[in-house]
């Protein structure tokens, strides 16, 4: 059986990876497919700590994530579709109208 | 009326108020009928009362109308009394303060503010009564602060000249160091009779058998009464604190009679004679009274020597009557003093009222030196200040003269000092007969030194010349109620006063024959000085014109000295209020206040933009920096659950 562990350091690798390129990715598609990335790191965490705790609440709480995660899937997409529709671009700099 | 008594002080309060509030757009003649109504009937009142209470027989009529403060066992209530001392001072308040109003209403036909000046002066009798009639120490200062305060409004009546804003100022300043006196003395008295109604003080068994502080011990009446002293200095005028008078005389001129000559002033000497019987017991506060009283009369003589402005004059003058009202005092004369306190209101109120006269005769000139021959002009304000003069020089038979030789003769006879303090009364009788007569040949003598065309010499109305005949007329007879005693015969003033200071006079009522002799003797000398201070006057100002300014010019160092009243106020200047504005200034204001005060809340604003001026960068409105501060902000809580001492544990627990 592997180790929990080794679950445990995946998913923190996976989170860095997806904070990592939320930060320094520019393309708003890009950003999003990060905050996924994210998201399933939690949820394999999740996962990898209801297998060794034995209970049922990890599992519980990965099918709200899908479920959440789903929800902001379709906003999300809905908001960078009118952003390229209004933008012509998908550049995240270029989304500055708050800037002063 | 001696049951309603409080209507006699509330008749000119009620005066005040109601040409306060609505006067301002009333004609003169209705403002007249209020404040002269007002006072008239409070003297009406008064006189009434008076017989009443002579009538009844009682040596003291006290009555408690409510209780005003009460605290423990502490009561100070609106108490009034009255008995002969009251007596004296109520009916020369109301009956001079009257005559003043009717004056004034003359004087002061032309001016601005007509309503305003009346309330003040309405306002100011209205406190003067209080002073005069309150049966304890509390509501006496509540008349002693009042008339105070309504001194400070009325010399400062023409606000807009900065010299009369800056005199009213010093008045109330200097009076408020005598103050401050005057609450330590009470306060130093209520701790030894824990009361402080005038009755229960004198009559209680505390203070009859408090033993007499002897010469040089300082016990707690010698200090009490030295502090009370303290606020009689400040009120009347006395050394080291008279320096606020003669500047009181940029008032109107009714107001210089009224307030700074006739009634305001006196109210240290009716202080000190009412608390006669502590002073009795301390003969070290009383020694200094005399002393004080001797010293100023002298010092304020001399300078009157010299001044050339007639009211600055009469105001010196005062002073020095007032000195002299002390120096009885002082000496344990106290119903001479009181005597003195009454001729002194007729003709110093005269002598005011009459300079008011030739100084609205003179179109507002009150400089001596562009006066003279003005007796032919105006001859009924020359005749009453004649009159007036003769009364203060003390000469035969004038009111003066009665006072002034009561007053020198218990000089003479007191254990402590008698000659010293006779030999400089008597010579300030000399000088006081010199600068009168010299006002008055400067004024009305001579050949006139204005321009004739210019300047058109009229005769005042008959409002104004009206109470100068009366207080003429007051200001000579007003001394014979004593006329017997010089030939013998009982002193009517004194008996009169007896039951007052029963006990506590130490200067010995005339019967034996070589005391009255000796009065006699002393009543010629001084009659001789003041003769003499007639003819070098004359001499000097009639005779010789130009012989003053040439010993003027031989005794150059003594005259400027005198011109500049010893440089007393250069030198309070220099050595109080230049050190204290310095202080204010440098340390209070600059350093305290805006340097401390100022800066912090200054500096805590400053702080707080600046911080935000800092933070404001963060927020830069570009999504990707929120990001970065979401991830920051993330790490900084889990490193705070991951490292904090107590809240890491359990989860590194569960890694492990």
């Amino acid at each position: 059986m592997v180790p929990t562990n080794y679950y445990v350091i995946l998913s923190a690798i996976l989170f860095g990876l997806g904070v990592f390129a939320f930060i320094f990715k520019r393309n708003i598609i890009t950003i999003f497919m990060s905050i996924e990335l994210m998201l399933n790191a939690v949820n394999l965490a999740f996962v990898a700590f209801s297998q060794a705790l034995g209970k049922l609440d990890g599992q519980v709480f990965v099918l709200f994530v899908i479920v959440v995660a789903a929800a902001e899937a379709a906003v999300g997409l809905g908001i960078i579709i009118l952003i390229a529709r209004n933008r012509q671009t998908l550049n995240v700099e270029r989304v500055n109208l708050l800037k002063l | 009326m001696l049951e309603y008594l409080w209507i006699v002080p509330l008749l000119p309060l009620l005066g005040s108020a109601v040409n306060g509030l609505f006067g301002a757009k009333w004609p003169n003649k209705t403002v007249n009928g209020v404040a002269i109504g007002s006072t008239g009937l409070s003297f009406l009142c008064a006189l009434e009362a008076v017989r009443e209470f002579f009538e009844s027989g009682q040596v003291l009529f006290h009555k408690e109308f409510f209780t005003w403060i009460a605290a423990g066992n502490f009561r100070a209530g609106f108490d009034l009394q009255m008995d002969p001392l009251t007596v004296v001072m109520v009916l020369v308040v109301t009956g001079v303060g009257w005559l003043i109003h009717i004056y004034a209403t003359g004087y002061m036909a032309h001016e601005g503010g007509y309503y305003r000046f009346f309330s003040y002066l309405n306002l100011f009798m209205f406190f003067m009564l209080i002073l005069v009639l309150a049966a304890n120490y509390v509501l006496l200062f509540v008349g002693w602060e009042g008339v105070g305060l309504s001194s400070y409004l009325l010399i400062g009546f023409y606000f807009l000249r900065k010299s009369a804003a800056d005199a009213g100022k010093k008045a109330f300043i200097v009076n408020r160091i005598g103050d401050f006196g005057f609450m330590l003395g009470m306060f130093l008295l209520f701790r030894a009779f824990h009361t402080l109604d005038f009755q229960a003080i004198f009559t209680s068994t505390t203070l009859q058998g408090w033993p007499v502080e002897l010469s040089g011990h300082l016990g707690t009446l010698t200090f009490a009464c030295l502090l009370i002293f303290m606020g009689a200095c400040g009120k009347s005028a006395q050394l080291p604190l008279y320096v606020w008078l003669p500047d009181a005389m940029e008032g109107p001129t009714p107001v210089s009679a009224l307030i700074h000559a006739a009634t305001m002033v006196t109210a240290g000497v009716y202080v000190v004679a009412r608390s006669h019987a502590l002073f009795s017991h301390a003969p070290t506060a009383m020694l200094v009274v005399a002393i004080v009283g001797c010293a100023t009369a002298f010092f304020a003589a001399t300078i009157g020597l010299v001044q050339t402005d007639i009211k600055k004059v009469l105001a010196y003058s005062t002073v020095s009557q007032l000195g002299y009202m002390f120096l009885a005092c002082g000496v344990g004369a106290f119903s001479a003093g009181i005597f003195h306190l009454m001729t002194h209101a007729f003709f110093k109120a005269l002598l005011f009222l009459a300079a008011g006269s030739v100084i609205h005769a003179m179109g507002g000139e009150q400089d001596m030196s562009r006066m003279g021959g003005l007796s032919k002009k105006i001859r009924w304000t020359f005749g009453t200040m004649l009159i007036a003069t003769f009364a203060i020089t003390g000469i035969p038979f004038f009111a003066g003269f009665f006072s002034k030789d009561a007053i020198l003769f218990a000089a003479f006879q007191s254990q402590a000092g008698g000659t010293i303090l006779y030999a400089f009364g008597l010579l300030t009788a000399l000088l006081t007969a010199f600068y009168m007569f010299r006002l008055i040949f400067l004024t009305f003598g001579g050949k006139p030194r204005f321009d004739e065309h210019k300047v058109h010499v009229h005769e005042s109305p008959w409002s104004m010349l009206g109470p100068l005949v009366v207080l003429a007329v007051l200001s000579t007879v007003g001394g014979w109620v004593a006329l017997p005693a010089l030939f013998q015969g009982p002193d009517y003033f004194a008996n009169f006063l007896g039951p007052v200071f029963a006990g506590h006079e130490t200067a010995e009522a005339a019967g034996e024959i070589a005391a009255h002799q000796l009065e006699l003797i002393l009543a010629g000398v001084a009659v001789g000085a003041a003769l003499i201070g007639l003819a070098v006057a004359y001499w000097l100002y009639l005779k010789r014109p130009g012989k003053a300014d040439g010993l003027a010019h031989s005794l150059k160092p003594v005259y400027t000295t005198l011109l500049n009243k010893y440089y007393v106020d250069e030198l309070y200047a220099a050595m109080i209020v230049k050190p204290l504005l310095w202080i204010s200034t440098n340390v209070l204001w600059k350093t305290a206040d805006v340097a401390g005060i100022d800066g912090a809340v200054n500096g805590i604003a400053d702080g707080a933009r600046a911080i935000g001026d800092g933070v404001r960068h963060t927020q830069s409105g570009n999504t990707r920096s929120y990001a970065v501060w979401v991830v920051v902000g993330a790490l900084v809580v889990m490193a705070v659950i991951f490292f904090w001492p107590f809240g890491g544990k359990p989860v590194l627990g569960m890694l492990r």
